[in-house]
């Protein structure tokens, strides 16, 4: 290994925009007016399944101020096949002849004053006729009710083709991995344990609800929006309207928040095709509640099975994960491959079935949140660790040490896993929590107990990110790229990147923010790869850059050492302040698709991501009500690029997931919504912190990371919610299989265990 | 949708302006003012995104008609600095690095300066009380919790 020196990487900068954040003076679209803009406000269906049997919009039209109200029927006029999507054309702009999940976007009304537009979309009459629905992801698969008559794969993935024309299925996507022979594992097993565990439908609630703006001219199209995939949604919008995507410009300011909620397309599509219609920009800006309609976190079943021998290795596990992904596919097909081929959890297990599936329900869609569908299966697994390390009567740390997977060895995807410290993360957490020393247990009707969970994940594969480094002619350094800042601190990292290239202070360096007609490609930013995939492309245009820089200085008679300043650099060869240096790069990591038949693939990902919570929490036995003492969360992040950003996001992190472990959860009622508000939902708040929290990144190196770093802004998420249901099995021994953990289900599990349940609510 | 005249002073200027009686403080700020550090997000009055000072006290803009702040003075994000010299508040949740998306920032550093105003050096249960009404997505409260501190450590050295 070699040892690298930096001046900039590694160092804790403030963020580039603090000074705006603090002075209320960000660029976020959400402020963004433009003029002879108009509003948009949309009607949304009341039912969970229906087909629309008629839309009456007399009475909106005739409300003074609207200017126009749109149907799906108006929309195909301008786009003929309004359908999107990254996985599945499944997406209708606006519904057209049938509505597939409550809160479905029926018709819009426009105005210049946006109460007006509210109103109005109160006086739409649209009559349905109800049809059957399915809300459950495991009754989806044998359920009657169908709610896509035809899967329709985009022809983005070759490997959803052959889904194409497929009838009367709600599995959008099916994937299947086996490893060695874990049918003969299971019958030689000494030990056999099963469990199920569920998770809830959950929303990223970013605070700059999604919004877009559209101006479409006649041959241009110019979107405004608040999106994580500039270059996505630049494709897409370019797919539908047949164009060039030179002709299509996305831009983005920085967000306030994303958390997966923003990546694709969103609200792009329909700004879009309500701006062709009006012939005037038009704003599409969505309310809190409106989010919850949009984009959510999969609720999911995992069933998952262990075989185990007699020394307490896990020899061989089966895993049945059932992804329930709403009514449109979204990114959940990718969520059920990429996701799922680490669903039997960072253990060295040589026989692995897994079986995973994608399915549409009649529910608000699921897609990507903070983790990519990993703390669904993590929350299983961990449970399901701890569960068997005390039917065996061994010591919960010592036996996940007993299976860890370590450097060298086959993960279950058949990729050999490297620079992956997931020994040291498990040490550092049970460490740091004072793991296997005596602590006050509590008294009475106050019990206290401790809990360990680790996680990792894959990154996202393959993917390709572009950068162009700009050297001015006084010295000073322009990044264009299209990573968009959410508040991850993304700006922050790369020109820290380009700056240790360059040997230039961090001052002199400036982060456009992504527009396509500017910044070139990037997948997207989504699964913690920015640091990773456009650190690289940033690195590597930033030494394009100072190769072309070194030969100019040659070609000028000032040879490398003689340590001449820039400027002088540039007035020598251009004879004045002029002239640009551009230093250009393309980053795309090596990769092996997965086999079709087995599931396995010899390099699946650039690197691992690990993160691992420990918690103590109390527990009272009166009430069921339980308080999170202590909580620690550790992960792998390499060599931090910017190590207090990243501390933050790990911390951030892991409060969110405290959030989808303890209070947050999308209620419904016969399909309907009961709970689409921070009054109704709760999102953790400065009274819901854990008394104590620590953060801690392990010494680590990314061999081939930018200078040793890997992505880390999801590894917070992996291990809170089964380290707080193992801590709660310590404190008072019940076991929680469902999320979200709370009061109740902890008070009826104690009441159960004592033997007088209490009756179902 | 009837329409009224309002004087107000508005970050130390008097102003007049025109609004509709629906309308709530956040978006005449931001429409009549182009002032957009007070910014709606729940739009219930639970995410302290819109805070705003009304003579002094915290208020969360998007639950307050435009048409009560006739005659009171109002303090927004925007008129925290000095000029180019930030706040002490505004430094401090800089050099702690308590912001990460920033959509909540601006609240948490107007709820801040009541706080400090109110009690120069309070404990934590203090700091948690007048901070339970913002929240932050990206939870950032242990940065935010050292900023206030921070904070108080600069009111207090001048």
């Amino acid at each position: 290994m070699v040892e690298i020196s930096t001046t900039t990487v590694g160092r804790s900068y403030g963020r580039l925009e603090g000074r705006a954040k603090v002075t209320g003076r960000v660029d976020y679209i959400y402020n963004l007016r433009l003029p002879s803009m108009l509003h948009a406000k949309v009607y949304r269906s009341p039912v969970a399944h229906g087909r629309i049997k008629s839309i009456n919009i007399e009475e909106a039209v005739a409300l003074p101020g609207v200017h126009m109200v749109v149907t799906g029927e108006d929309v195909k006029t301008v786009l003929p096949e309004p359908y999107y999507g990254p996985a599945f054309h499944d997406q209708p702009i606006l519904a057209l002849d049938k509505v597939r999940h409550f809160g479905e976007p029926v018709a819009a009304i426009l105005a210049s004053d946006p109460h007006i537009a509210e109103r109005a979309a109160r006086l739409i009459v649209v009559d349905y006729e109800e049809l059957p629905s399915v809300y459950d992801e495991v009754e989806a698969l044998t359920s009657e009710a169908i709610v896509h008559e035809e899967l329709k794969p985009a022809g983005t993935f070759a490997d959803l083709k052959h889904l194409s024309g497929r009838r009367d299925t709600n599995i959008a996507l099916d994937f299947h991995l086996r490893l060695g022979d874990a049918e003969k594992a299971f019958s030689e097993a000494v030990h056999v344990f099963e469990n199920t565990f569920r998770t809830q439908q959950t929303m990223h609630t970013p605070f700059e609800p999604m919004v877009a703006i559209a101006d479409v001219t006649h041959d241009r199209a110019t979107i405004h929006s608040s999106t994580q995939s500039p270059s996505f949604v630049r494709y897409e919008l370019s797919r539908l309207l047949g164009w060039p995507e030179s002709n299509v410009r996305v831009r983005t300011g920085h967000l306030g928040g994303g958390f997966g909620a923003k990546v694709y397309v969103k609200v792009e599509a329909l700004a879009l095709a309500l701006s062709m219609l009006a012939h005037r920009p038009v704003r599409v800006a969505q309310t809190m509640e409106e989010q919850f309609y949009t984009i959510t976190k999969h609720p999911s079943t995992f069933r998952i099975r262990s075989a185990v021998d007699g020394e307490g290795r896990i020899v061989g596990r089966k895993c049945e994960v059932w992804w329930n992904g709403g009514a449109y596919a979204d990114i959940g097909p990718r969520v059920t491959q990429k996701s799922g081929f680490t669903a039997a959890g960072p253990y060295d297990i040589e026989n692995i079935d897994i079986d995973s599936f994608a399915l549409y329900t009649n529910r608000p869609p699921a897609g990507a949140l903070r983790g990519f569908g990993i703390p669904q299966l993590v929350w299983a697994y961990e449970s399901h660790t701890d569960v068997i390390a005390r039917e065996l009567g061994i010591d919960p740390v010592e036996f996940r040490k007993r299976n860890i997977l370590r450097d060298g060895r086959p993960q279950a995807v058949g990729t050999v896993v490297k620079d992956a410290k997931f020994e040291t993360v498990l040490d550092d957490t049970a460490r740091h929590l004072g793991w296997g020393r005596s602590f006050d247990r509590g008294k009475g009707t106050k019990r206290r107990g401790r809990g360990i969970a680790i996680g990792f994940k894959a990154s996202i594969s393959p993917t390709t990110s572009s950068a162009i480094v700009s050297v001015n002619a006084d010295g000073s350094v322009i990044i264009y790229c299209s990573t968009v800042d959410m508040g991850q601190g993304s700006d922050t990292a790369m020109a820290q990147i380009a700056a240790e290239v360059l040997d230039i202070p961090l001052e002199r360096i400036r982060v456009v923010n992504p527009d396509t007609d500017v910044t070139p490609y990037d997948m997207s930013t989504l699964g913690s790869r920015s640091t990773y995939h456009m650190g690289h492309a940033v690195q590597l245009a930033a030494a394009d850059a100072k190769v072309k820089l070194v030969a100019m200085a040659e070609e000028v008679g000032m040879p490398e050492g003689s340590n001449a300043p820039l400027p002088e650099l540039f007035i020598k060869k251009f004879g004045m302040r002029a002239g640009t240096i551009v230093g250009t790069a393309n980053y795309k990591p090596e990769y092996a698709p997965t086999d079709p038949e087995t599931g396995l693939s010899p390099n699946a990902t650039p690197f691992w991501m690990i993160g691992a919570t420990g918690a103590e929490v109390e527990v009272d036995t009166e009430t069921g009500d339980f308080t999170i003492m202590r909580m620690i969360n550790v992960c792998d992040a390499g060599k931090p690029i910017n190590p207090a950003v990243v501390e933050t996001q790990l911390s951030g992190a892991a409060v969110m997931q405290l959030g989808f472990t303890t209070t947050e959860r999308m209620i419904f009622e016969n399909g309907q919504l009961t709970n689409p508000s921070l009054a109704d939902y709760k999102v953790p708040g400065i009274f819901d912190m854990p008394v104590q929290m620590e953060n801690v990144m392990i010494e680590a190196e990314q061999h081939d990371g930018p200078f040793g770093a890997k992505g880390a802004g999801e590894s917070g998420t992996f291990g809170v919610s089964p380290a707080v249901a193992n801590a709660i099995e310590d404190a008072v021994g019940v076991r929680v299989l469902t999320l979200p953990i709370t009061a109740e289900a902890i008070f009826r599990a104690l009441r159960a265990k004592d033997g007088v349940p209490l009756a179902e609510s | 949708m009837s329409r009224r005249t309002i004087n107000f002073t508005l970050n130390d200027r008097p102003v007049t302006t025109d609004i509709g009686t629906h309308q709530n403080l956040t978006e005449v700020l931001q429409e009549n003012f182009g002032l957009f550090g007070a910014r709606e997000s729940c739009g219930q009055g639970l995410c302290g995104c819109c805070t705003v000072l009304v003579d002094g006290a915290a208020v969360t803009s998007c639950l307050s008609l435009a048409a009560f702040v006739d005659g009171s003075k109002i303090q927004t994000i925007e008129g925290l600095a000095d000029g180019d010299k930030l706040s002490l508040e505004q430094e401090a949740f800089i050099e702690t690095g308590a912001l990460q998306c920033g959509y909540c920032t601006p609240g948490f550093i107007l709820m801040t300066k009541q706080l400090l105003d109110e009690i120069p050096d309070p404990d934590e249960d203090q700091i948690k009380h007048y901070l339970s009404g913002n929240l932050c997505r990206c939870g950032t409260y242990p940065e935010i919790l050292q900023a206030v501190r921070l904070a108080s450590a600069k009111r207090k050295a001048g």
